[in-house]
Formats: structure tokens, sequence, C-alpha cells
């Protein structure tokens, strides 16, 4: 050893490191492709399950046979057009709704009158079912696409509300106090101190926004739908194809499971301030 | 504008005439308060638990509106305030802590000066959360001071802080003082610390100044015969017995 002390090299091997380590309670450090694992895990069972005959077709179709299916609706029967035409339904009411349901948390938020206009009426909206709305969305406004846009707005409205005025309420006091000393007008409090401040809970609720969306798009595509997934599914179920009836179902289940890791990864990013679980 | 013994007019930052506060209706917390504060003055204040020292800082910060209470408040136009906890907003980065509401393009430059006179030059971008205690409580020193506070109120600013960081932010704080010369009004339970920084002390009891002293040290060390005075004056007014304070 005294004899390496000088050279160059270092002795990297020989460096001694001994630790006492704590078991580590939290989730630890991050998996890569995390996102995928469960997923390929569900597909590879549903492979295996209809391989060796446990799952019947008469149960669910076979992953290939909905691949099949999949390059005929696509070939034959446009169906990037319908899952153009679902994305564009789902993409602006769900910014409609988020935009209202953000503007109407932080005004209930912020104010008590508007606590007391806006709380009540979104809680029983809360409480009735979108499916027994839609018969009188339809006498109000037909059933075109203006009625499958109102009707997914005001699905995703309610969690961006309620989880965006729950994160905004949650914020601590002392943040308004010190905006109060350094003396920063309502508008610049907003900015930066409850937007953020909310944010966290405002995407929790994008993550149950998003899947409203989708939710509210295979209702109002059964009425009177030219295209989309949803019609589709329709004209599957109307025909016994139960092949196509599961490419819909995986389309909305891939939408979904994009949008989720899309606003997790946003969450994630914008919320690098945080020290949490999360890591 | 005041008017001193001789009839002279002089000017105050800060005066208090006849305070009252109170958080229920069988007792008050300040009862008929005057104070003066002197541009530029250094005033500690110091008092037991539940003497209303906080409760004056918060008056004069105006942050007392739900508090029962009447009495006279004159204050600057240009107040900070300091609090315990450095109150840095968690989603924002130091730099943008410091300049937070400042209007002006050279904003960010005067920041970034702040942060460097607090000793924090090179952490503009870290988030609050990567700061240690003493450095987030410059943070916040350089928020309140880029801000150039004709009253800098303190709410005991370093009674989470560890020993050795408080000396160090004394030294800061004496130093900033004398550069910037706000009217500054600091709350601590610390005597020495009130000894240390104060041009004067004022010890609240019962709602109102007991005791209102000068602290004219050339050294402000505690091997001073002046400074030892001081302190067993300020500790007899606030009860604290001989045996506990060796």
């Amino acid at each position: 050893m005294t004899a390496t002390l000088h050279t160059p090299e270092p002795q990297v091997l020989d460096r001694v490191d001994e630790r006492v380590v704590r078991r580590r309670l939290g989730p630890g450090r991050r998996i890569r492709f995390a996102f995928w694992i469960g997923p390929a895990l569900v597909l590879a069972l549903w492979s295996a399950g209809s391989a060796t005959g446990v799952i019947t077709p008469a149960i669910l179709s076979a992953p290939w046979d909905v691949v099949v299916a999949f390059e005929d609706q696509w070939v034959n029967h446009d169906l990037l057009g319908n899952i153009l035409s679902s994305l564009q339904r789902a993409a602006i009411g769900l910014t409609l709704g988020v935009v209202t349901g953000a503007v109407l948390a932080v005004v209930s938020g912020l104010s008590r009158i508007g606590e007391s206009l806006i709380d009540g009426p979104i809680q029983i909206k809360r409480s009735v079912p979108t499916l027994a709305v839609i018969p009188l969305f339809i006498a109000w406004f037909g059933i075109d696409q203006e009625m499958k846009i109102i009707t997914i707005a005001l699905i995703s409205l309610v969690p961006i509300y309620i989880h965006t005025h729950n994160g905004l309420r949650s914020i601590d006091g002392k943040y308004a106090e010190l905006a109060e000393t350094i003396g920063i007008g309502r508008g610049e409090f907003v900015r930066h101190v409850v937007l953020p401040g909310a944010l966290p809970g405002f995407l929790l609720g994008m993550r149950f926004a998003v899947t409203a969306s989708l939710l509210g798009l295979v209702v109002v595509e059964q009425y009177n739908a030219v295209a989309g997934i949803g019609h589709m599914i329709t004209l599957a179920e109307q025909y016994g194809q139960t092949d196509v009836i599961v490419v819909g179902l995986v389309i909305y289940g891939v939408f979904g499971y994009c949008a989720d890791s899309a606003v997790r990864l946003t969450g994630r990013r914008v919320l690098a301030w945080r020290q949490t679980l999360e890591g | 504008m005041a008017t001193d013994a001789r009839g002279l007019t002089t000017e105050v930052a800060v005066r208090v005439r006849d305070l009252h506060r109170s958080f229920n209706k069988d007792g008050g917390v300040l009862n008929g308060l005057d104070l003066d504060i002197a541009p530029g003055e250094f005033v500690a204040l110091i008092g037991r638990s539940g003497t209303g020292k906080s409760t004056l800082l918060r008056a004069l910060a105006g942050l007392d509106r739900d508090v029962a209470g009447h009495g006279r408040i004159t204050v600057p136009e240009q107040v900070s305030v300091v609090f315990q906890d450095s109150r840095l907003l968690p989603w924002k980065r130091v730099l943008d802590n410091v300049v937070l509401g400042l209007r002006g393009p050279d904003a960010a430059d005067r920041g970034r000066n702040a942060l460097e006179e607090v000793g924090l030059a090179g952490r503009e971008r870290a988030w609050p959360y990567q700061l240690s205690g003493g450095e987030q409580q410059r943070a916040a020193l350089a928020r309140s001071l880029v801000r150039q506070p004709q009253l800098l109120l303190a709410d005991e600013p370093f009674g989470a802080l560890d020993a050795l960081t408080r000396i160090r932010m004394h030294a800061l704080l004496r130093k900033l003082c004398a550069a910037h010369r706000p009217a500054v009004l600091l709350v601590t339970h610390d005597v020495d610390e009130a000894i240390v920084l104060a041009d004067r002390v004022i010890l609240l009891d019962a709602g109102v100044v007991r005791t209102d002293v000068r602290v004219e040290l050339t050294n402000r060390v505690r091997s001073d015969a002046e400074f030892a005075r001081l302190r067993t004056l300020l500790l007899d007014e606030l009860g604290v017995d001989e045996e506990a304070r060796r």
C-alpha cells in the first residue's frame, strides 16, 4: 500500500466504504419505463390466456384477432377518421371544461360571494348523473356536436373544480399574509401565490378530468354520431363484432393511459419545487 | 411630525399612541401603549410570552384587521416584515421570491444585488427547500431589504436558528441596517440578542412599555461592563432570578 500511495492511479477497488444504511420506507428510485410495465403484463396475460384457450373468443377476442380487426377498420372503415373525430370532441370539451372549472374554482376559492353562488350548483350538478341529463341537453342543444361538447365539458369540469378548489384552500394562510406585507395586488397574488399553490390539486383534477372526458365521449357518441370511436362501437354492437368492440376499448384505454401519463409527467416537471415521495 | 421636550419638531418613523388590542373581552393584550421610533433607529422589543410583543408588531404591519381594539398608529410608506419562518414561496426559485411583486426593468438586478448582500450570490436559481434554515432566513432578509423599507419589522427572525447561525445573522443584520438605515423593530425573547443588535431596548409588560433603555456600547461584547449592567437590568425586569440566568 505504501508504494502504491504515490502512484497517480487511484486504487478505487481498495477504498473502504462501510455504511450503516437504513431500510428504505419510501418507494425509492424510479424504474425506467415503469409506466409500461403493468400494461405490458396485462397484455401478456391476455395473450397467454387466449393462446391456451382459457379466454375463449366468446368472452374476449384474442389480441391478434383485435390487431386484424384494427387493420380492417383502419383500411376499410376509416378508423383514423373515427379516432381524430373522437379526439377532437374530447379535446374541445376537455379544454372548455378545464378552463371553466379552474376559473370557477379560483373565483369560488377567493371570494365568499363567489363561493356562495358557485359552489352549491356545482355540488348539485355533481350528484346528478350526466347520463340522466343528456335527454335534456338534446332538447336544448340538439343532437349534434354542440350537445356532445357541452356534455364532455360539464363532465370534466367537476373534478377540475373540486380538486383546484381544494388545492387552493389548502394553501398555507401565512403565504397570503406575506403577500399582504409586500403589498402585491390581487392579480399578482393569484398569479404568484394562488395558481402555483393550487397546481398540485389542479393536476390531480386533470387526471380525473381526462378520464371523465373519455367517459363522456363514449356516452355522447352513441347519439347520432357519424364518426368517432363510440360510433364505431355502437355499429359493432349491432353487428355482433366483439373484436371491433375490443378495438374501440383498446383505443379508449390507450388514449386514457397516454393522457394520464402526460399529466403525471407534466406534474413531475412543474412540481419540481416539492420534496415528496413522488421523487 | 412630532414635538420633543424643547418644542422642536422631530421626525419619527413610527408613532403609536394609546394602542389597545384584545382577543377577548376579559382582558387586553395591549393596554394603552405609546411608542415612538426615530428614522434609522434600531429598537428591540422584549418581554415574556403573552405580553403583546407580536400583537404590537402585527398591528404596525397592518396584519391585525380582525383584532378588536383602538388607538393611533403612524408608520412609513414602505414597511417590510421578516417572520420567524422565512415564508419563501416553495414554488418560486430564490431570486423570484426576492423580487416577488417588484416592478421595473431592473427588478432582477436589484434582487441579485440583495442576494449578494446577504451572501447568497449563486443561489438565485435554487428552490427554497434546497437552502438551509439560515440561508432561507437570509433570503427572506434580502426580500425585505430589496424593497428599501423605511421600517423593518422582524418577529423573532432568528428564533428557529441554531446558536452559531444566529451569531452570523446578528452580524449580517447589523451590517445591513448600517447600510440601509431603516427604522427597525425587532421582537425577540433573547435579552443578549436585543443588546447586541439594538440602539434601544423596550420591555413590554401587561401590554404597556415598562422599561425603555438606550444601548450605548462601543463594543457589543458580553464582557463589556455596560453590556453586563444592561443584561442584569433587563433580566431583573423580566423576573428571571439569579439562579436561572447562569
